[in-house]
């Protein structure tokens, strides 16, 4: 099957946009009070219910810090020194620590790079997902072990009743990170975090995660931000992308226009990396149809 | 097998565990790498291929088939030969984290002269090599003072290939050389070892990412669960794949062309795959 360039981008495009964004970020700069150093140097964009936005670059680049200002969990030297984040219309800056409470997990929520090493490792999964739902939904115990049972079966998890009562060293990457995506969705919220989410996965199960993603947003309007170095990555999944580097957005534009129309040299050799090295090279002429 | 093979791999059975426990990780691997080739050896975690890269360096016994490496037979060999053939540096290995494989305490310089030392080389004509070898990796010759701990992680992999290429071998394993990189580094150790390709060196890129390293090879070797489910000419393999694994790891692979359309093409695999 042949892909002509910008054709099947459109399919990732067909939500209709909406109104008012879940997120909101205006000119974000992050300082380093301990250096005076200021290490991201202004970003901005606005992520409505059932899109997604990609965040592109390096370690270092400032991709992460951004995901955790809009979590309100920056390491504690580090500040948002100008600069506004509207979380579904609420500026996080006047925020205390009861209204973080409220909004994590309920409206905005996160997946990162090491699954495991956000579960508590003497303790099965499905327990954790359930404590989630036990908090933030208030909801008896055996509701949330219902609810539970419920979101690892949505995420395609196999035998869910077995997975719910193993400990996390008895799961693979991929099986952990889905049980990490259901408890941060467990609250149901209108806006997920994927740093680097999949990147320490085997492809094929990288794939997996992805489309998993992209059926949450297309099922529930869950508004996804997703981290990645690869810019394929986030080009699967994104109708929009940044490509950031040592704290500049260097690039930003629809998912189409950086890759059929990058401006800056340093998106030209993300693409050029795939174009020389990556499975590109071959791709462009039609595969075979086979019955 | 051709006298041009560098490496010949047949009928490879490996077994792990004792008595109950014991499990086969490989089942009858036949391949081989001629002179100059470049392939690619691609699997996911638990597939064996980490077991089939030490099985041919020696560090995993078999329990049936053979490792001809240049001619010789090493199925039986002691582990005096293997230490002559270690010496004359027939065959090198570079691992995907040279801050592991290089010594701490030796600057690049002596890392890089050390293979060549040990083969009983003068040091003058050692440092020289030294320094052709640093300029061929696109180094600062001002690196040559510093230990890997002083090194970016692009500069120690080219250390590390550096050193690998110094015994002029005619055949390297890299084991994921470019995935703990950023792109930059990627490009450049990309580059490098395409450049290497005029040299005759066989290369065998181990990485559970076929998409890393297919601009680079001339044949893919796919492997699943312990056995070689397609090897091929690279560009058959990725057009037209015949394994219902390889086809799922090719529409897997993230590229530039627009995957999200392959959705359900993958949801249809993997239904395939574990019927």
């Amino acid at each position: 099957m042949t892909s002509v360039a910008g054709r099947d981008l459109e399919l990732t495009t067909g939500v209709p946009p909406a109104a008012r964004p879940v997120l909101s970020l205006r000119d974000v700069h992050i300082r380093d009070q301990a250096s005076g150093r200021e290490i991201v140097h202004g970003i901005s964009f606005d992520l409505a219910a059932g899109r997604v936005v990609g965040i592109v670059g390096e370690s270092g680049s400032g991709k992460t810090l951004t995901c955790r200002a809009a979590l309100g969990i920056l390491p504690d030297q580090l500040v948002v020194s100008s600069g506004s984040i509207t979380i579904d219309g609420h500026d996080i800056a006047g925020l205390n620590v009861k209204r973080w409470t409220e909004l994590r997990g309920a409206t905005i929520s996160a997946v990162f790079q090491d699954p495991a090493s956000y579960l508590n490792p003497s303790i099965q999964v499905g327990p954790q997902i359930a404590e989630v739902i036990r908090v933030k939904k208030k909801v008896r115990r055996r509701e949330a072990r219902d609810q539970a049972l419920e979101l690892l079966r949505s995420l395609q998890l196999r035998r869910p009743e077995s997975v719910y009562s193993q400990y996390p060293f008895e799961l693979s990457g991929g099986m952990l990170q889905r049980v990490l995506i259901a408890a941060a969705i467990a609250a149901d919220p209108r806006v997920l975090i994927a740093d680097e989410a999949t990147t320490a996965l085997d492809v094929t199960v990288q794939a997996e995660i992805l489309d998993l993603l992209a059926e949450l947003r297309e099922r529930t309007g869950l508004a996804l931000l997703v981290v990645a170095h690869d810019l394929a990555v986030v080009a699967q999944v994104c109708d929009e992308v940044l490509v950031m580097r040592q704290g500049d957005v260097v690039e930003h534009g629809t998912t189409a226009d950086v890759l059929y129309r990058p401006q800056h040299d340093y998106t030209r050799l993300l693409i050029a990396e795939h174009e020389q090295y990556g499975l590109e090279r071959f791709l462009d002429s039609p595969r075979k149809e086979r019955a | 097998m051709t006298t041009r093979d560098v490496l010949a791999v047949e009928d490879l059975e490996v077994h792990y565990g004792l008595g109950r426990r014991r499990r086969r990780v490989l089942d009858g691997i036949s391949l081989s790498v001629s002179d100059g080739e470049a392939v690619g050896l691609i699997g996911e975690t638990g597939s064996g291929k980490s077991t089939l890269a030490r099985a041919v360096v020696g560090l995993a016994p078999f329990s049936r088939g053979r490792v001809v490496i240049d001619g010789q037979d090493v199925s039986k060999a002691t582990k005096r030969e293997w230490r002559d053939l270690r010496r004359r540096g027939v065959m090198q290995y570079v691992f995907q984290d040279p801050l592991r494989s290089l010594d701490p305490d030796l600057t690049v310089a002596q890392s890089i002269a050390e293979p060549l030392l040990i083969r009983g080389i003068p040091g003058a004509e050692a440092a020289s090599r030294t320094r052709a070898f640093i300029d061929l990796m696109r180094l600062d010759a001002e690196l040559l003072g510093r230990l890997p701990g002083e090194l970016s992680g692009g500069q120690r992999q080219r250390v590390a290939v550096a050193r690998a290429l110094v015994t002029e071998p005619k055949l390297i394993m890299l084991d994921e050389p470019v995935s703990a990189l950023d792109s930059a580094n990627r490009v450049q150790i990309l580059e490098i070892l395409k450049g290497l390709r005029q040299t005759g060196v066989a290369l065998v890129f181990i990485s559970h990412d076929l998409g890393s390293v297919a601009g680079l090879t001339d044949r893919i070797a796919v492997l699943y669960q312990g056995e070689l489910v397609e090897v091929g000419p690279s560009r058959s393999v990725i057009n037209d794949p015949q394994h219902v694994y390889t086809r799922l790891l090719i529409d897997s692979a993230p590229t530039l062309r627009s995957a999200a359309a392959k959705r359900s093409e993958r949801e249809s695999l993997r239904a395939l795959l574990n019927a």
